[in-house]
C-alpha cells in the first residue's frame, strides 16, 4: 500500500523534501514506517530523536495501523512545546 | 464580506484590533487579548543573543484544527466564554511583529476571559504544529520544544484549570 509522508521544519530540511509517497507492506503500523524510514533516510537520525507522528492530522502512537492513502506527518516537538505524542524509536 | 475565521494560520500581518473584532458580540462586555511578538534580544547566561528575524512553518491544516480544539476545550472549561479567536503567522516575522494573537470574549470580566486567554497560549505552545527558526545574528536554528514523552497529549494541563 502507499501512504503520503509529510515532513516539517528541521526534518523537512534534512530530508530535502516535504512530501513523498511511501510504499509499505499491508497492515504496517506507524512504528513499522519509522523503522523503514530510519533505514532509508539515516540523515534524519530518527533513531536518536523524539518526534511527533500525526496520521490524517491526529497525533498517533507507534501501534496505530496505517491504511492505504493515509497522510502521515513527522515533525519535531513544537516550538514552545511540552506536549506528548512523542515517539522514540526502540 | 465573508465572515472571518476564528482560528487561522496566515502569512499576513496580525493585529490585536483584528482578533478582538472577530470575537466582539453584543452580549459580551469583556475581551481579553494576548499577543506574542518577535523578541530581538534574548538574555543568556552571561550575556545576550540578538535575533535578526524569525521564520515560522506550520502544518497548516492540522494547526487550524488544533486551534479549534483549543477553542472547544476553553468552552468546556469556562462555559461563560462566548467566543475565542486564535491567529498565528507563518513565514518571516520581523522584530516586534506579532506572531500570535488571541482574543477571548465573555459577558463580564470575571467570567474567565483572562484565564482562558492564558490557557490558549499555553496549549498552543504544547500541541499546535508550528515551528520557528531563529535567525540569530551568527547563525540559524530550528527551535524544538522540550521532550516529555510521559505527558498525555489528549489531556489538557491541570494547572490551567479554572
Amino acid at each position: 500500500m502507499k501512504i503520503e509522508l509529510r515532513l516539517f521544519a528541521g526534518l523537512r530540511e534534512t530530508a530535502g523534501f516535504g512530501e513523498k509517497k511511501i510504499e509499505l507492506p499491508a497492515a504496517a503500523t506507524v512504528g513499522d514506517l519509522l523503522v523503514q524510514l530510519a533505514e532509508e533516510y539515516p540523515a534524519l537520525e530518527l533513531a536518536d530523536r523524539s518526534i511527533y507522528v500525526a496520521v490524517n492530522q491526529q497525533y498517533a502512537a507507534p501501534d496505530v495501523v496505517l491504511q492505504e492513502g493515509d497522510t502521515v506527518a513527522l515533525f519535531p516537538p513544537v516550538s514552545g512545546g511540552c506536549g506528548s505524542g512523542l515517539i522514540t524509536l526502540e | 464580506m465573508p465572515k472571518k475565521k476564528l482560528f487561522e494560520i496566515t502569512d499576513q500581518p496580525l493585529s490585536l484590533d483584528d482578533v478582538a473584532a472577530r470575537v466582539t458580540r453584543p452580549d459580551c462586555g469583556a475581551i481579553a487579548t494576548f499577543a506574542g511578538v518577535v523578541r530581538g534580544i534574548t538574555a543568556m547566561d552571561g550575556g545576550q543573543r540578538d535575533t535578526d528575524f524569525l521564520d515560522y512553518e506550520a502544518y497548516t491544516e492540522m494547526a487550524e484544527s488544533m486551534l479549534a480544539q483549543i477553542g472547544d476545550e476553553i468552552e468546556e472549561r469556562w462555559p461563560k466564554v462566548k467566543a475565542v479567536s486564535i491567529l498565528h503567522r507563518t513565514g518571516r516575522c520581523e522584530i516586534g511583529e506579532a506572531s500570535v494573537v488571541i482574543a477571548v470574549a465573555t459577558p463580564h470580566r470575571d467570567d474567565g476571559c483572562f484565564e482562558a486567554c492564558r490557557y490558549a497560549i499555553e496549549r498552543l505552545k504544547a500541541i499546535v504544529p508550528i515551528w520557528k527558526k531563529e535567525n540569530w545574528s551568527d547563525g540559524q536554528v530550528w527551535v524544538e520544544g522540550p521532550r516529555q514523552p510521559d505527558l498525555d497529549l489528549s489531556q489538557p494541563a491541570d494547572e490551567a484549570a479554572p
